[in-house]
């Protein structure tokens, strides 16, 4: 876990200073407590049908998606813009892999690589006119939503194109091979879960000793431990679900990869910095010699190959390229990354946090399925937890 | 002498953690220019917002006499409808309405929901008159300079049937001119019964219009002195400002003074939308090693111009000129180019322009230069933090921790992040924008120390400023910019404010 922390001083005392510390960064671990939460009452509520191993794999198959663009939409709402194309560039490069590989009978990596290329650059088209000329991304992405929307109804000319050849499949419908052939569970996946496991808490115990070392810590060591201790648990907890179901699917991997690769990008590079610095003052950042218009452009491009990939898995899932895919994704996605925390006005926000938003309305979404509540209750729920989260945001914000 | 319009009596006013007034008694009488005065967070701030309403009655102590009556204030319209106004320091105008629209905002003059705007024209007329502002009532806010939009806000409380007016820091970002307009203003309003309160740093100014000054520190109030009998010296206030008595209010020095670094010759920008307007004129100028250099001229001169131009071309359209480092031609077309070769340059807006207000000291700090604490892209957040904190002792932050967020620093403080960060570049030429605008008489201090200190360490140093003693008090060497053109160049020891004046009106200022 790589957290930015920022509270108080060392001297306060043990138990007041573990409580001003929750109440510095109340939104970090209120989010996260807000997705124990609601697992727990939908588990309960379900009557335990919510972690059942082949839910909890659905549920994780049912979000990929929506969880590859959040970490895309979290950069580029940091940035300070917003994009509200990726919904229609989702099914646009879901058709233009259906026709590609379905219709041209070209070889689906080459199909995928070239899908992923197209996604880039539509990213950078819109992002070129918002970083280069200025126009208000949220109209140049409007324009891109319709102009996608548009060309995946001509692309597919109006129809479904399906199915993908079973290798493509596999993207979103295959799992983790079992290497060891073990009877009852995939032993392979289990080990590779408690592997992560193991690999985040060494991380989090490294970085607190380097800390200690240089008489930096701040996290109190109480919540530490607790915080690591449900961490390790509910990574170890879920590998075993899924490992006793079919294994960890292959997009979980690939989630867990860019969650891994895009925080450390936002908490520990140069470039990550820079997009904070933007988000957070433009005119400072670029005073400061950072070369604004450039990241904001790659910002976009960057969006869009996510969008391509998200297509992909997306498309893979339903084995099939229909007309109406993506409709209304970007708002899932924005809505994640508000959940999440990131603010309106750019430079704050954490890609888990983004990612524990989707997570959250995708179990809301499940959770509410599994119980019959119907699509329009849902609707309105989701919509109130979104104005929720944002109100208790401003609320703390203006408390601090 | 005159009856007593207000009386605060033994306010005191807690936040978390902090008194930030404590029993603080202030009385302003009919028809007086009382001035507040005192370091940043001193108070002086939080008073007035108790005042206000902006605090309500029951967040504080104490209480608030108004026209003979204890008042009980719980927003700012209770404190307006007395005719209480308050002018902040960040002008509250709508720059895309009109004079007379901003003026009668919320106040209009309709009948049923109906805009008259034939009598809201009229009125405006009025007030601009009383305000001595010629501008016709539609002309837009955007299109007035901050001067002008000033005296529109005194205009909008005038509306406002005003009877105390509060002034928070109104001529900080004023040139000399508006500066004495504005208080003549108040002068006038003096003399038709309205009272002023003044909040202000520049001591001069309140010496010259103050019947009584009120000092503020810490929380309490020191001192009020009456002027009736004849100015208080400024020394005597700023001892009771800071609590000791500042006998210089420059850091003596011993320049050494080495070869040309720095040299641009006939350097022109163009305005960036009126492409025949010449903001800067062909200016040439060098500046030496370890030289402290002063750009003297009136606001509008074109010198924070020049700078940001200079500065990879941050402002308007560069239309020719070169620069030279060590007598080498060098490429400042953009600004990591510019910091690249050396240059630094900390801006006059320390809020819009030189900070990440949300972020905190230790992201501040290293923002142009974040290759110092990286390592191909990767930054040693440990490093980060050394450096964030090396800086704090060595320019001495005032904040408990680095992770403190820079805007809840006070403006002095702000504005030594700022300075922090391009130290952390490793400029070898500085250039420092109105480097004390609205900053507290101890915190001017330590920044002359510090420009005084990397002068000796052999960095040269531009200072722009509008206070003509600041640039008197720590230069070497003075040009005079009037209308985007150096019309004149003194070695400080010769220079006097009279004489950098005359350089302007004669050069037609």
């Amino acid at each position: 876990m790589d957290q930015t922390l920022t509270s108080g001083r060392p001297e306060v005392a043990s138990g007041s200073k573990t409580r001003h510390f929750l109440r510095a960064n109340m939104r970090e671990y209120g989010i996260l407590i807000a997705l124990v939460v609601i697992m727990a009452f939908f588990q309960f509520a379900t009557g335990g049908i919510l972690l059942r191993p082949v839910n909890l794999t659905n549920l994780v198959l049912q979000n990929s998606y929506i969880v590859i663009m959040a970490v895309g939409m979290l950069l580029v709402i940091v940035s300070g813009h917003i994009d509200l194309s990726v919904g229609s560039v989702l099914g646009f490069i879901g058709a233009l892999a259906a026709v590609m590989i379905v219709q041209w009978q070209v070889n689906f990596v080459l199909a995928a690589i070239v899908c992923l290329a197209v996604g880039a650059a539509i990213g950078a088209a819109q992002g070129y006119w918002i970083a280069y000329f200025r126009i208000p991304s949220f109209i140049v992405t409007l324009a891109g939503m319709l102009v996608f929307k548009g060309l995946t109804l001509w692309l597919l000319a109006g129809q479904s194109v399906g199915p993908f050849p079973p290798t493509f499949q596999l993207i979103s419908s295959g799992f983790v091979p079992d290497l060891f052939g073990a009877e009852e569970i995939n032993l392979f996946s289990l080990l590779v879960g408690l592997g992560f496991a193991v690999l985040l808490l060494y991380l989090a115990i490294r970085t607190r000793r380097q800390e200690h070392k240089r008489g930096l810590v701040e996290e109190p060591f109480a919540i530490f431990t607790v915080k690591n201790a449900l961490i390790f648990c509910a990574i170890a907890y879920m590998s075993y679900l899924m490992a006793s179901f079919r294994g960890l699917p292959n997009v979980f991997i690939v989630m867990a990869l860019l969650i891994a690769v895009y925080s450390f990008i936002a908490n520990r590079t140069t470039i990550g910095r820079r997009i904070y610095a933007i988000g957070g003052n433009e005119k400072a950042a670029k005073l400061s010699g950072i070369r604004t218009e450039r990241l904001v452009f790659l910002t976009f491009a960057n969006m869009g190959m996510l969008a391509a990939l998200a297509g992909l898995v997306f498309a893979a899932r339903l084995n099939t390229a229909t007309p109406k895919a993506g409709l209304g994704f970007e708002l899932d996605v924005i809505a994640a990354v508000f959940i999440g925390g990131a603010s309106m006005s750019g430079g704050v926000g954490t890609i888990v946090g983004a990612v524990i938003g989707a997570f959250i309305m995708g179990v809301m979404n499940n959770g509410m399925s599994i119980l019959g509540i119907g699509i329009d209750y849902q609707q309105v729920i989701k919509g109130l937890v979104l104005l929720a989260a944002v109100i208790f945001d401003v609320y703390n914000k203006n408390k601090a | 002498m005159s009856e007593i319009i207000l009386e605060m009596r033994n306010i005191s006013k807690n936040f978390p953690g902090v008194k930030a007034l404590d029993d603080v008694s202030f009385a302003v009488r009919r028809g007086e220019i009382h001035a507040l005065v005192g370091e940043n967070g001193a108070g002086k701030s939080t008073l007035m917002k108790i005042l206000s309403g902006v605090y309500p009655h029951g967040e504080y102590e104490g209480d608030i006499v108004y026209e003979g009556k204890v008042k009980a204030f719980r927003g700012i319209t209770d404190s307006e409808r007395e005719g209480i106004i308050i002018i902040h320091q960040e002008l509250a105008l709508v720059p895309l309405l009109s004079i007379a629209e901003n003026i009668f905002l919320g106040k209009e003059c309709a009948k049923h929901g109906i805009i008259d705007w034939q009598e809201t024209n009229r009125r405006t007329h009025e007030l601009l008159d009383r305000v001595g502002l010629s501008e016709r009532p539609e002309t837009k806010v955007m299109h007035l300079g901050l001067g002008k939009q000033q005296l529109v806000e005194i205009a909008k409380a005038l509306s406002r049937e005003v009877r105390l007016l509060i002034l928070d820091e109104p001529t900080s970002s004023l040139n000399e001119k508006d500066s004495d307009a504005l208080l003549e203003l108040l002068r006038e309003f003096r003399a038709r019964g309205i009272s002023s309160i003044l909040i202000s740093h520049k001591l001069n100014e309140v010496s010259k219009v103050a019947d009584t000054i009120t000092v503020l520190r810490d929380g309490r109030a020191v001192s009020t002195l009456d002027c009736s009998a004849g100015p208080v010296p400024e020394d005597r206030v700023i001892r009771d400002m800071v609590g000791r008595s500042l006998t210089d209010r420059y850091p003596p020095r011993e320049p050494r003074i080495g070869d040309t670094v720095f040299e641009v010759k006939n350097w022109t920008v163009l305005h960036p939308i009126d492409q025949d307007r010449k903001v800067v004129d062909n200016v040439s100028f060098h500046l030496r090693r370890g030289e402290v250099l002063g750009i003297a001229g009136l606001m509008g001169a074109g010198r924070t111009e020049l700078a940001m131009s200079l500065f990879g071309r941050s402002y308007g359209r560069y239309a020719g000129g070169e620069a030279f480092i060590d007598n080498k031609k060098v490429d400042l077309s953009t600004v990591p180019a510019a910091i690249n070769a050396g240059v630094a340059y900390a801006t006059e807006d320390r809020k819009s322009y030189g900070l990440v207000l949300d972020q905190t000291i230790r992201r501040n700090v290293p923002l142009a230069n974040l290759e110092g604490i990286s390592n191909s892209g990767v930054i040693d957040r440990h490093r980060e933090g050394e450096v964030a904190e090396e800086y704090r002792r060595r320019i001495n932050i005032k904040t408990p921790t680095i992770e403190q967020a820079a805007v809840n620093l006070s403006g002095g403080n702000q504005q030594k992040v700022v300075l922090s960060k391009w130290l952390f570049s490793d400029p070898d030429i500085l250039i420092l924008d109105e480097p004390t605008r609205g900053i507290d008489v101890g915190a001017k201090f330590e920044i002359y120390t510090i420009i005084r200190d990397l002068a000796a360490s052999g960095k040269s140093i531009i200072v722009i400023s509008s206070e003509m003693p600041e640039l008197l008090g720590t230069t070497d060497r003075l040009y005079v910019m009037n209308k985007g053109r150096f019309v004149g160049e003194l070695p400080t020891s010769e220079a006097t404010q009279e004489k950098i004046m005359s350089v302007i009106i004669k050069a037609g200022g």
